[in-house]
């Protein structure tokens, strides 16, 4: 126990010239006149006619850094399909063990993206990511991108294991729900290309 | 083995020196040394054939160097031998990654949506030996995918990089060369013939060899990545050859099985219905819950604890058998024996739940207990004989065994069959053909040394005298006799004595000292003296109100001749049911109890050869509990103890028994029926089940049974001229049981003889006819 302030073990401190100040005798001139006083408030009255910093979240929101890692998002191609392929590589990639994905096979009746794959299954367990955004980049088509959004609290767990219908980018104009055929006279290399401009009518599947 | 001298040569790679036999290739001895050079087409289990060019390596003789590098795939090691791999010559290295870069040309970026994406070879071998960069920057060719080349399987193209890796397998390992290289240069591709799919019962291999994704299964197709899969070695449940396994499984669901690596038994093969024939496990029917049947007379769900005193308070009532099916684990088994034993102090227990006979439990104690002959017995023999077993549908790994030794040494396989099969033809089998019934006659014809392998299936019992003739030849002409059931858990039943003649360990209960040995195990007084009766005598008492209770363990009554006797039985005994799905048993059931299937349990299985095959819990958070331990419970309810309360306990036990090292019982002869003289139109009745059918494990595996056989009525030229038909049309087969009418087959089958699949689509025998085999039936045009 005699060793606690051992200098060995008590980490070492920058010499501050301390030592030779708090040696000298203290010395009490009494109170300092009142010039000197309202000097040491200075700062504090600056403050009080400054503009407050304080932003009233939620009632007002700032906007995020352009990158911000937020909620993930999966993408669409133009006429509305798919841009997961379900290959699970973001899954492979997460280091939270967050994503849970399983793939399926397109069918002539149910076109999910384009070629022969999409992901049946996507689930981001918010609880664990840690919006590295690993996933984002292990993504081969994408698919996978993230938002700007950061407001992702809730009082259940369940909540917060976000499904493929939450994830999934809203349609935009041009773009038809899947499942759908692909468009005509393309192939899935062209959707990578970036050659489908928008749905075609013939992707139009008729419910009768 | 010992006395085989082997020559050993010394060769020199990267620097060091390594002494293998000779013959051994190149590629071989590096591994030995475990220096790894990248390679596609080369398999240990193949016959050497170069395509694929990926293992380059410098070499050079003698101070003579090669050339050029050349494939160490496909050359031996020789006397003076210096071999520079990649890693210690630059020019192995830079044709390595030339080859490399080549194979990739057309090869497309498919790795997201490939199966085959993070357990690739060509993946790995490309991270590991390639460039970074490619100097290609045309197109790409491009083929159609994926296609079906069998309901199974799929096939696409542009991944392929010509291993030829499938067509050797299905060409020297299956011998159905049902898909081939087709086309030269750039669009050379692998292929089927027009009007011929993939249809092999060993096509699954061919998908676990590619080393790219161009063969595909359907029913593992996307469904996870390898990291997602939790794997466990198991033993395969469906027949007794004894393949190991690995079966892969993602979030307590197995989604595919795998060949395991086992050089003893399947080398690295199994079949497809070992590999696709999962899914009855996870089917929407399991019984989950218990089930009692209430005062009303139907099932109700009930607690552990009600089901279990409800089982023993019928039990305890009145006298009591088991039938115990024939895939039972050893474990399982061992409890089912004990249980009758201790709990319901009685010898009627079989395991038989099929067509069996008296002369064949005889059989079973005197000779099949001692049986020894193993894979490695065929690897020597100088010739096989086959009665009542066509392996290639019965139990395929030995068919697997049997055709690479024909196609190494030409073994001379001689069948005794009424019809010839296909996987006799592939074995180029010396084919005895003999009328259903008469296989005894025409052993004496065969010339057997003691070099020679007897391989009897189980319906050899089918055909009266024979088995006890067979047994008889064995001992004279000293030949290695095997006898092989369909079923994976009969052998194991025979060594945990599930059987009314036997204890465990092959200890004879007519033998006073074993059963004496048994009761000091069991910490019993007395073991009961008397031969227990057979599944059928067991069912006979029933009807006849000896016996008022049964415990069945998975038992299908439609796989015996007296099934309406049986479904009498069953509604009239009080009856706990141990099952995994609802069948005919669990409907007439008082008692119910749902069991673990085997992904889900761990155990044992005895294969043919008497081999103990393990396996593991795959799925480890099921709920369900194995057999021996619900029988444990019973007997603990009925104040009987058997006090196997987990799987390892009793097999524990059951080791610590050990086998009967005392006289086994004799066989005596049984005479050969004599077969009565046929009408016009008739013929007698010939089948065997087919490895692809409708049996119950192979229950909603759709793409699984695309690939099965057609069923057919086979008939021989002369009786299909007598009735006036050909190839494809329509024939009605009957007896006064019922009818099948199925397109015929002119082959070669005895003339009096007809031949139909037992259990496919549109032909159940025993449902049909009551009936299997040996019987008469009538033979019209549709």
């Amino acid at each position: 126990m005699a060793d606690l302030h051992n200098h060995d073990i008590e980490p070492t401190r920058p010499d501050l010239g301390l030592e030779a100040v708090s040696s000298a005798p203290v010395v009490n001139d009494g109170p300092a006149p009142m010039g000197k006083q309202l000097l040491g408030f200075w700062v504090t009255f600056r403050a009080m006619f400054k503009k407050p910093n304080t932003v009233q979240y939620p009632e007002v929101k700032e906007p995020t850094a352009e990158r911000f890692h937020g909620r993930h998002q999966l993408n669409r191609h133009p006429d509305g399909l798919e841009k997961c392929i379900g290959c699970e590589l973001c899954a492979w990639a997460c280091p939270a063990d967050a994503i849970y994905v399983e793939g399926a096979a397109n069918t002539p009746e149910n076109t999910m993206s384009p070629g022969e794959r999409y992901g049946k299954v996507y689930q981001i367990n918010y609880l664990r990511c840690v919006f590295c955004g690993l996933c984002i980049e292990a993504c081969p088509t994408r698919a996978l991108t993230m938002t700007n959004e950061y407001e992702l609290a809730d009082n259940s767990r369940e909540s917060l294991i976000f499904e493929k219908q939450d994830l999934l980018a809203p349609l935009r104009a041009g773009m038809l729900m899947p499942p759908h055929p692909m468009y005509p006279e393309m192939n899935d290399t062209n959707y990578y290309k970036g050659d489908v401009p928008h749905a075609h009518p013939s992707q139009e599947v008729k419910n009768d | 083995m010992s006395n085989e001298v082997v020559d050993m040569i010394t060769v020199v790679i990267d620097g060091f020196e390594v002494s293998v036999p000779k013959g051994t290739l190149v590629i071989r001895a590096a591994e030995k040394l475990g220096i790894q050079i990248p390679r596609f087409c080369d398999h240990p289990l193949l016959d050497p054939v170069g395509a694929c060019r990926q293992c380059l390596v410098d070499i050079e003789i003698n101070g003579r160097a090669f050339p050029k590098p050349q494939a160490s795939c496909t050359i031996p090691v020789e006397p003076g031998m210096i071999v520079k791999t990649q890693l210690t010559s630059a020019v192995a290295k830079k044709a390595q990654e030339g080859v490399m870069e080549m194979l990739l040309i057309n090869h497309p970026l498919d790795c997201p949506v490939c199966d085959k994406g993070g357990e690739c070879p060509l993946q790995n071998q490309a991270m590991s030996n390639g460039q970074s960069d490619s100097r290609f920057e045309g197109t790409k060719r491009t083929f159609e995918k994926p296609i079906h080349i069998s309901s199974q399987v799929l096939l696409d193209r542009e991944r392929c990089v010509l291993c030829a890796r499938c067509t050797r397998f299905s060409e020297q390992i299956a011998s159905d060369p049902f898909i081939t290289l087709n086309e030269r240069g750039a669009l050379q591709q692998v292929g089927i013939y027009e009007k011929q799919p993939f249809e092999s019962y060993f096509s699954g291999n061919t998908v676990q060899i590619c080393p790219v994704g161009a063969l595909t299964g359907a029913s593992y197709r996307f469904r996870a990545r390898p990291f997602d899969l939790v794997s466990t070695p198991s033993a395969c449940e469906h027949c007794a050859s004894g393949c190991s396994l690995r079966t892969d499984v993602r979030r307590g669901k197995t989604l595919r099985r795998l060949a395991g690596d086992d050089a003893e038994v399947n080398e690295e093969w199994n079949c497809d219905k070992g590999r696709w024939a999962f899914k009855y496990v996870t089917a929407a029917d399991r019984l989950t819950h218990p089930m009692v049947r209430n005062a009303s007379g139907e099932l109700q769900e009930a607690s552990w604890p009600e089901a279990i005193a409800a089982a023993a308070a019928g039990l305890q009532k009145t006298s009591a058998a088991v039938l115990v099916g024939g895939r039972a684990s050893v474990e399982d088994a061992y409890g089912y024996s004990k249980f009758a034993r201790v709990t319901l102090g009685t010898n009627n227990i079989d395991f038989r739940s099929r067509i069996s006979t008296a002369e064949e439990r005889d059989f079973i104690a005197s000779t099949v207990v001692r049986a020894k002959t193993t894979y490695r017995d065929i690897d020597r023999a100088d010739s096989v004989l086959l009665v009542g077993f066509e392996p290639e549908e019965e139990s395929p790994i030995v068919f697997l065994r049997i055709h690479k030794q024909v196609r190494k040494r030409a073994l001379k396989v001689t069948a005794i069959a009424s019809k010839l099969s296909i996987g006799n033809e592939k074995l180029s089998a010396n084919f005895v053909c003999v009328a259903p019934g008469s296989e005894a006659t025409a052993l004496p014809s065969v010339a057997l040394t003691a070099q020679s392998v007897i391989l009897v299936g189980e319906r050899a019992c089918e055909s009266a005298g024979l088995l006890s003739a067979i047994a008889a030849l064995a001992e004279k002409t000293g030949a290695k006799l095997a006898w092989i059931p369909r079923r994976a858990g009969e052998r194991g039943a025979i060594a945990a004595g599930a059987i009314g003649n036997l204890l465990p360990g092959g200890r004879p209960v007519a033998d006073a000292s074993a059963r004496v040995d048994v009761a000091a195990a069991w910490g019993v007084t007395s073991i009961p003296s008397s031969l227990g009766l057979s599944s059928d005598e067991i069912i006979a008492a029933v009807n006849k109100g000896t016996i008022g209770a049964l415990v069945v363990g998975g038992v299908d009554p439609l796989d015996g001749e007296n099934h309406h006797e049986m479904l009498e039985a069953l509604q009239k005994a009080f009856v706990v049911s141990l099952e995994i799905r609802p069948s005919a048993v669990t409907t007439l059931a008082d008692v119910v109890l749902p069991v673990a299937a085997v992904t889900e349990k761990s155990g044992s299985f005895l294969d043919w050869e008497g081999r103990s095959r393990n396996f593991e819990a795959a799925v480890v958070d099921s709920l369900q509990r194995s057999d021996v331990r619900l029988l444990s419970m019973i007997a603990d309810e009925m104040s009987k103890p058997i006090s196997l309360s987990t799987v390892k306990a009793a097999s524990k036990e059951f080791a610590s028994l050990g086998n009967w090292d005392g006289a086994p019982s004799a066989l005596s002869l049984t005479s050969v029926q004599t077969v009565s003289a046929l009408q016009a139109n008739e013929a007698l009745l010939t089948s065997w089940r087919r490895l692809l059918d409708e049996g119950s494990l192979q229950q909603g595996e759709e793409n699984l049974a695309g690939t099965a056989r057609k069923p057919v009525v086979v008939i021989s030229p002369k009786r299909a001229a007598s009735i006036g038909v050909t190839d494809g049309e329509a024939v009605r087969v009957s007896n006064s049981h019922g009818a099948i009418v199925l397109p015929v087959l002119v082959e070669a089958i005895h003339d009096d003889a007809v031949w139909l699949p037992r259990n496919s689509r549109g032909s159940h025998l025993l449902a049909t006819f009551g009936v299997a085999s040996g019987a008469v039936v009538t033979v019209v045009k549709d």
